[in-house]
């Protein structure tokens, strides 16, 4: 074991046999534990007039993909005109006759697409996003040229809708709070978006069967009710393709908690399969309480298979799923031991887990990044159903909240997920609104904050 | 705003029986009655899956809580649609292959099948006719006969999916069947494939058609011949699934073997799953290769799992497999290993890139892992029994089952079905859950499948199955194959347990 500069080298911390200096992996290989089935970057390009949920897709989608590993970003070409114009007039500046406007618009364009270059080329990112109207075919071939100079896979995401009450919905949600919008009033913003929208409708062709057959893409009609999906080229598009057909606008609340505390929480140890202590049923009771003043219709309840979250299910008197993927994080050789024995057992281990906590892998056991993959499955079951009470661990709660939250992996084994806490988390607008419920019930403290950097020997 | 919202989801007149038996070890289903905290159950562990269930009166309470996700609610009545030789079958017998692996108790219906075996004797294209009135009636009485046979599979022998495997090319025949799901509480999810690539057609019938038992007697010619003109029986009155007409219909409409999809409202989670699935298969020819990692120095000792490296013979293995794949000139092979040193040693061997899947590691044998049965049986005789007894659903303590398994590789069987030619260097277990995928293999003879060391496994699909090629490279190896005992009793002998141990260091 090396100690350089106090951090030990990657391949050890992964627990992967990595051969000699051959590089055997792709380029563009986050050191990730699942394979990259991409080779080339890929463009994701938005499609669809104003307030059909572009930006609200692409911000997901972009979420979606960096937490299973993706490195992904979205450029968003509002931003740019934004930043070109300084204050936004009327509608009147997206006037096809508009010629100056459309210079500017042309410029922004320009702007984000160079980003994206950086992004894909200089930086190795796997995924842009390209968030933007692009309604009209002269545009997408721009793109498209673009995308092959640069050797980049192209998949186009275009949403058409027509259904007003949908389209209301989305301006009131996340228009009239836009920086256009500042200083008008309601009824204001919204003639003027309207009237932005038509700017558009004149000059809007949809991607057409025919002559678009050679193109990748998904047209998603109506929020979901139905989709055309043409020319799946890999696995990044077809996972992207299975994400969207997954996700949908039907507002509800998923309720986010740990088992009640465990008697092994109780003696300061992670892991094992224990009951739940005295104040842990207090909690699992409370939890019934607080769950039945919420009133939800339709309520789903996920446990794991560990005990201490069943036990906790059970006092709700209501039937729940047990899902073996919500299990806790296996800490293999330091199972059921305390913080003080790993550290007097496997001082190189307790070193190097607080050097990159999210990917180092306990021996014989799984890193945060093993969990992430595989609660997968379970976060794309959530965004199928509605409400939710998941009760599960603190290492899964943190994974499924940096997901809700887009939290990166290094912030992500460092959230704060304390027993006896119920965090409901409530989709708005282009993201999440979080409420912690502390049901009053003590607990000990299970959160280990990230150490100050120091020498790592011991 | 109008959104996909519960009381939009199909609820079937008739509950199944199942749904109800959980509903009545505990409240009501919507919402939380009012129900006093000292109600709730104590907690015991199935001995064979490990799985905490509460229990009364000393017996375990029924509870849907023993079904790992919830995949659906009703039953579900899969209709596909389209024109003869147009891939219905294929997707019918791929699909139920796909969802019973993944643990959804599912079976087709191939309305052709009843009538062949109705009538005995095929004589021309002629009996399609469309105004060939009793040749109407029979087939109607067929599709009938099916229908009743789908009722009794889904209400009564506890199945969750039938694949209803007909033409159905009408809208009042498909109309007739949604009424018939109605009436009896199903789901209906529609596939339709629709081609009109005359090489693809062909090919189809080349393949499936010509050795079809209604052609038996005939030469490929005449065949040929009558098939084209049985399809045109059926080209007049199709009406393909219309955006408008059948918009609240779920459907998904397949075009040209996958180039285009179009989905239409998807309701729930298996046909979320369905419409993934068939989303990602494809019919270009190409091999999956099979095999495990060279000989282990655990595997001679007769120790189960742990992380070791390659004897000498297992290094000769590798070395020989890389020959093998020099000589069988694969065009853009992809390697896959788990991320065990034992099968990344062999793939070394191979000198061309590869990819570490975890979730092709060996089963995890928990407390049991570097164990020999032999110690096993001194240590956890009752696990060792239980095991013999449902070696498919047994957990080992602290570790997986291979039902656990299976839904560990899920993922990299829907990756398989993406690639082309593949080459995956694994475990034992996770081998045998490989194959049965693609042999179609029933949970009680996944766990007893022989893939013995050394032995390459070569897969490629044909018609309606997959040929397997079974190559051993000639370098000697332990067995590692244990059958199942005759004495699976908790109470049996540490001989009777250990009767069929294969031999070791």
């Amino acid at each position: 074991i090396s100690l350089v500069g106090g951090v030990v080298e990657r391949p050890k911390m992964q627990r992967q046999v990595v051969p000699g200096q051959k590089g055997f992996y792709p380029k563009n290989k986050k050191r990730s534990s699942v394979p990259q089935f991409t080779n080339s970057p890929t463009l994701i390009v938005m499609v669809g007039l104003p307030a059909r949920g572009k930006t609200y897709i692409s911000k997901k989608l972009t979420r979606y993909l960096n937490w299973i590993g993706v490195s992904t970003k979205a450029f968003n070409v509002g931003e740019y005109r934004r930043e070109a114009t300084r204050s936004y007039n009327s509608y009147e500046f997206f006037s096809p006759d508009n010629t100056e406007a459309m210079e500017i618009r042309k410029t922004c364009v320009a702007a984000a697409l160079k980003d994206v270059f950086t992004y894909l080329t200089r930086y190795q990112g796997q995924v842009a996003v390209f968030d933007a109207t692009n309604t009209t075919p002269e545009r997408r071939q721009v793109i498209l040229s673009f995308a092959k100079d640069n050797g980049y896979k192209v998949f186009f995401v275009e949403s058409i809708c027509d259904d007003p009450e949908i389209i209301a919905e989305n301006i009131k949600q996340v228009k009239l709070t836009s920086p256009d919008y500042t200083d008008c009033d309601k009824e204001e913003a919204l003639v003027d978006f309207l009237k932005r929208i038509e700017c558009y409708q004149q000059t809007y062709i949809p991607l057409d069967d025919d002559t678009d057959r050679n193109l990748s893409y998904i047209k998603i009609f109506n929020v979901g009710s139905r989709y055309l999906v043409n020319k799946v080229q890999d696995h990044i598009q077809s996972r992207i393709v299975y994400y969207l057909m997954n996700i949908h606008v039907t507002p509800r609340s998923i309720y986010l908690c740990r088992h009640g505390e465990s008697e092994l929480n109780l003696l300061g140890r992670i892991g094992g399969d224990p009951g739940l202590s005295h104040r842990g049923t207090k909690f699992a009771s409370a939890l019934g309480d607080y769950m039945r003043d919420q009133s939800i219709s339709d309520l789903k309840v996920w446990t794991s298979h560990m005990k201490r979250t069943i036990q906790t299910a059970e006092f709700l008197g209501v039937q729940y799923e047990q899902w073996k993927a919500l299990n806790e994080i296996d800490a293999g050789v330091c199972e059921e031991m305390t913080y003080e024995e790993i550290q007097e057992h496997f001082p190189e281990e307790f070193a190097l887990r607080d050097q990159d906590k999210y990917r180092y892998r306990y021996p014989k056991g799984e890193s945060y990044e093993d969990l992430v993959h595989r609660l997968e499955p379970v976060i794309m079951e959530l965004e199928r159903q509605e409400n939710v009470l998941v009760i599960c661990h603190q290492a899964a709660m943190r994974c499924l909240l940096a997901y809700f939250l887009n939290k990166s992996d290094d912030e992500l084994p460092y959230l704060k997920c304390p027993l006896h806490t119920v965090l409901k988390l409530t989709p708005i607008a282009y993201g999440c609104k979080v409420e912690s419920v502390f049901l009053n019930i003590e607990a000990v403290n299970t959160h280990r904050d990230r150490p100050e950097l120091m020498p790592t020997y011991v | 705003m109008k959104h996909r919202s519960p009381s939009e989801q199909h609820h079937g007149k008739h509950p199944r029986v199942g749904d109800c038996v959980a509903a009545a070890s505990s409240t009501a289903q919507d919402g939380m009655e009012d129900k006093n905290a000292s109600t709730h159950r104590e907690l015991t562990q199935n001995p064979l899956k490990k799985i905490w269930m509460p229990y009364k009166n000393g017996l375990p309470e029924k509870h849907i809580s023993q079904r790992k996700v919830c995949m659906t609610n009703c039953p579900t009545l899969i209709v596909t649609v389209g024109l003869p030789a147009r891939g219905k079958t294929y997707i019918s017998k791929k699909l139920t292959r796909y969802l019973n692996w993944i643990g959804v108790p599912t079976r087709e219906f191939n309305v052709g099948q009843y009538r062949r075996d109705f009538m005995k004797i095929y004589k021309s294209f002629e009996f399609f006719r469309p105004d060939n009135e009793e040749g109407l009636k029979i087939r109607q009485q067929c599709a009938s006969a099916a229908l009743n046979d789908v009722r009794q599979y889904l209400a009564e022998d506890g199945g969750q999916v039938a694949v209803f495997d007909a033409t159905n090319t009408t809208r009042e025949r498909r109309e007739t069947i949604v009424q018939f799901a109605e009436q009896n509480g199903f789901k209906v999810f529609f596939v339709e494939s629709v081609c009109e690539d005359p090489d693809v057609i062909q090919e189809n019938i080349v393949q499936v058609k010509l050795c079809s038992p209604d052609y038996t007697n005939c030469n490929t010619d005449e065949a040929v011949e009558d098939f084209m003109q049985r399809i045109k029986c059926y080209e007049n009155s199709y009406e393909t699934l219309d955006e408008v007409l059948d918009r609240d219909l779920s459907y998904i409409k397949i075009i040209d073997v996958g180039q285009r999809y179009l989905v239409n409202r998807v309701l729930d989670h298996i046909q979320s799953r369905i419409v993934y699935y068939l989303m990602n298969i494809h019919i270009t020819p190409r091999s999956i290769y099979l095999c495990r990692h060279g000989e282990s120095e655990l595997n001679v000792k007769g120790r189960i799992g742990g992380d070791s490296g390659l004897t000498t013979r297992g290094k000769q293995f590798a070395k020989k497999l890389a020959q093998f794949i020099q000589t069988q000139s694969i065009v853009d092979l992809k390697v896959w290993t788990s991320q065990m040193k034992r099968t990344i040693q062999t793939a070394e061997a191979l000198a061309v890139p590869y990819e570490q899947w975890k979730a092709l590691n060996e089963i995890d044998a928990g407390v049991c892992e570097e164990m020999m049965y032999e110690e096993i049986q001194e240590s956890h005789p009752l696990e060792f029994a239980l095991r013999d007894q449902d070696k498919y659903r047994y957990r080992y303590p602290k570790g997986e089952s291979y039902e656990d398994l299976v839904q560990r590789l899920e993922p990299v069987i829907m990756e398989l079905e993406r690639q082309e030619n593949v080459l995956v260097i694994c475990h034992q277990a996770v081998m045998r859950c490989l194959l049965a995928y693609f042999l179609d293999k029933s949970a009680e003879e996944l766990p007893y499948l022989k893939c013995p060391l050394h032995t390459v496994l070569k897969l490629t699909p044909v018609a309606y199955g997959c040929k397997v090629e079974s190559i051993s490279l000639n370098v000697d190896a332990v067995n590692t194959h244990r059958e199942k005992p005759e004495n699976v009793n908790v109470h049996r002998s540490a001989a009777d347990a250990l009767q069929t141990v294969p031999p070791h260091l």
